[in-house]
């Protein structure tokens, strides 16, 4: 075992706490937009995957519940689960399911929608939510993107959980979009780099 | 005698960087976040990237 923590080893409990928020008041799922753009950012900035490396709250909470804790068979995920048709696939599916939540948030701030109240769990459960949503503070579209965006980052944890339990602790890191994608960012600055 | 060392399948490494943090002797690093590379005059063997790889890509292999 490596002795030296960083401060970065902690910020599992950040993944955490946004987790634990998204129960009480649903507009915090807003703070989640930072798992996107800062692993975007670092790697279209600096070309490296340092936010999977280093910052990712989400992998150190499934390697500490799946590691340290033991809830996970720690066996090899399925050969197809780590094939490119599969994460790339995974990665289009994703998108696709983010941009019909940014579609039912546009009617809500069109009006021609209500805002629903409800956490889609895995795209098809609905959860009803309105405990954590307490009154129209900005304006009702505010609202239904924090709902749909709380039900992408929750989607997201039970997947990881699942396969932390099935597979191997940080499994979530072989199909994670975020990674894929920004892993093709690097891959694509790399080519372009060695073509100069 | 026999040594061997770890070896990473770079094609379908995921870049997630686990072996990197659980390496007893900083051989690992992620190659330009596209894939994990072992520092084979580091590398002493012990496996534990093999053990950590969610993707299961690492393997111990005799050193040429």
């Amino acid at each position: 075992m490596k002795t030296k923590k960083h401060w970065y080893d902690y910020l599992w409990i950040l993944s955490l706490t946004y987790l634990i928020l998204g129960f009480f008041n649903i507009l915090f799922a807003w703070l989640g937009l930072l798992c996107f753009f800062i692993p975007l950012i670092i790697s279209l900035v600096n070309g490296s995957k340092a936010y999977c490396n280093k910052y990712c709250g989400r992998g150190q909470l499934f390697s500490i519940i799946g590691g340290n804790l033991g809830l996970s068979r720690k066996k090899s995920v399925p050969k197809w689960m780590k094939s490119k048709y599969f994460r790339y696939g995974f990665l289009i599916f994703f998108f696709a399911m983010f941009f019909v939540m940014l579609w039912n948030t546009y009617l809500v701030f069109a009006q021609a929608k209500d805002l629903s109240t409800a956490v889609t769990l895995l795209w098809t459960f609905k959860l009803p939510w309105q405990w954590a949503y307490h009154g129209t503070l900005f304006s009702p579209w505010v609202a239904q993107f924090a709902f749909g965006f709380y039900s992408v980052m929750l989607t997201s944890t039970v997947l990881g959980l699942v396969t932390m339990i099935l597979f191997k602790p940080r499994s979530w890191c072989v199909y994670c979009p975020m990674g894929t994608m920004t892993q093709l960012i690097c891959k694509a600055k790399n080519v372009t780099k060695s073509q100069k | 005698m026999i040594r061997k060392k770890a070896k990473v399948g770079t094609d379908e490494c995921v870049a997630c960087g686990c072996c990197v943090k659980v390496c007893p002797r900083n051989a690992i690093s992620i190659f330009k976040g596209i894939y994990a590379e072992v520092d084979k005059n580091l590398c002493v063997g012990c496996g534990k990237c093999a053990k950590e790889c969610p993707a299961s890509v690492i393997i111990l292999e005799e050193a040429v």
